[in-house]
């Protein structure tokens, strides 16, 4: 699930931004992530997994890095295997 | 009956407004006019120092440049297109027996190429852009417009169709960031020369669906809109009366206006909700005009 989470998130991510010279640190807004691409970021990774990000995780820093998008849709994937 | 519909009630009955039987579209009485009037002196007024580009737009716009602009990324919910009558005789047969019978009529209607203008400062981008690179001291524009936006409601201060009066400075970040900062103060002094109870407090603007949260959230976070609030017809959630918006380089980039070294330009506006100052001022000094304060009087050159 790790392995999948983290490739869907490069996938829809490389959509968005040019990941070329990033790690999983790098400020993506710096790299050029509009609010509006990590809204639809956000509404395609909730498609594909079959999730919904809460109230507490519609903020700036969870879609202000590649390690932090995939922290919180393994959390979410873990709820929802709970 | 709860407080938003009493306001209405109150100013239908006392005829400053007038019902056209849709929730958010009123007529205006001549006295409401004379007060929207006295606030645009004071807008000049308080504007005049810094020598405006005076522009003015119908309140449609180029359906292209609204497209181009996003705004159905954002705001779906709210915008209002206008649509025509394109068909044949055979067409418009049907139109009439449709509404002879009541039934719907409208679903032949084709979109034409004029959107309802949502924000005055809309239609100036694509015209900024098409001037070429700003000079040095970048731009500044006085815009006024009737706007659009779809949210039905019995709260007056929430009008379908209403003026927004803008002032848009378009330059570096630093050139914006001052405009925005200076029309803070000014826009406390504006509402405190007619003696209007007010905070200003940071804001967001209304995005579409869940994904709208992010936006807004993300908006607040960056510091990007505030508001000044008025208690219209709740002291609870008082109306936004005037707006304080930077927009980064959003308008910029989309637009390709470039500073004077080639750069993105970035945008800022301060927006008067001319309606919403109006009703602030019925709902606090009575709605006999002869009667409010002689300082407020003075101010709107009412006097």
């Amino acid at each position: 699930m790790q392995a999948e989470i983290r490739a869907k998130v490069l996938e829809l991510l490389g959509a968005q931004v040019d990941l070329k010279g990033l790690s999983d640190e790098s400020d993506l807004y710096d790299a050029g992530l509009t609010s509006f691409a990590s809204v639809q970021l956000m509404l395609a990774l909730e498609d594909y997994f079959g999730v919904e990000f809460p109230e507490r995780m519609l903020n700036r820093r969870t879609f202000s890095s590649i390690a932090n998008i995939i922290a919180s849709v393994n959390e979410l994937a873990l709820e929802k295997a709970a | 009956m709860d407080a938003q519909v009493s306001l209405l009630d109150q100013l239908l009955g006392a005829g400053l407004l007038f019902d056209t039987g849709v929730d958010g579209l009123y007529g205006r009485a001549g006295v409401f006019e004379d007060v929207v009037a006295g606030i645009e002196r004071m807008v000049i007024a308080f504007g005049r120092e810094d020598q405006a580009e005076v522009l003015r737009f119908p309140p449609g716009m180029n359906r292209a440049h609204f497209e181009a602009s996003g705004y159905m990324k954002s705001f779906p919910h709210l915008a209002g297109t206008v649509h025509c009558f394109c068909g044949d005789e055979a067409a418009h047969g049907q139109l009439l027996g449709e509404l002879a019978k009541g039934e719907d009529w409208t679903h032949g209607q084709k979109a034409s190429d004029i959107v309802i203008t949502p924000a005055a400062c809309y239609p100036l981008y694509p015209l900024v852009a098409k001037r070429g690179r700003l000079k040095p001291q970048g731009g500044l524009f006085d815009l006024c417009s009737y706007c659009f936006r779809h949210e039905p409601s019995t709260d007056p201060a929430r009008m379908q169709m209403f003026r927004m009066r803008e002032y848009v400075r378009v330059g570096s970040p630093e050139q914006v960031m001052a405009f925005r900062q200076d029309w803070i103060e000014r826009g406390k002094a504006f509402v405190t020369a007619l003696e209007l109870p007010h905070e200003v407090d940071l804001a967001n603007d209304p995005f579409f669906g869940r994904g709208g949260r992010l936006a807004s959230s993300s908006q607040r976070e960056q510091g990007l809109k505030f508001e000044l609030l008025i208690p219209v017809n709740s002291v609870v959630k008082p109306t936004a009366c005037l707006s304080f918006n930077y927009h980064q380089d959003h308008f910029g980039e989309l637009w390709g206006i470039e500073q004077h070294d080639g750069t993105k330009a970035h945008t800022a506006c301060v927006g008067f909700g001319l309606e919403r100052i109006t009703l602030a001022l019925f709902r606090h000094h009575g709605f006999d005009v002869k009667a409010w304060p002689a300082g407020v009087r003075t101010a709107l050159g009412l006097a």
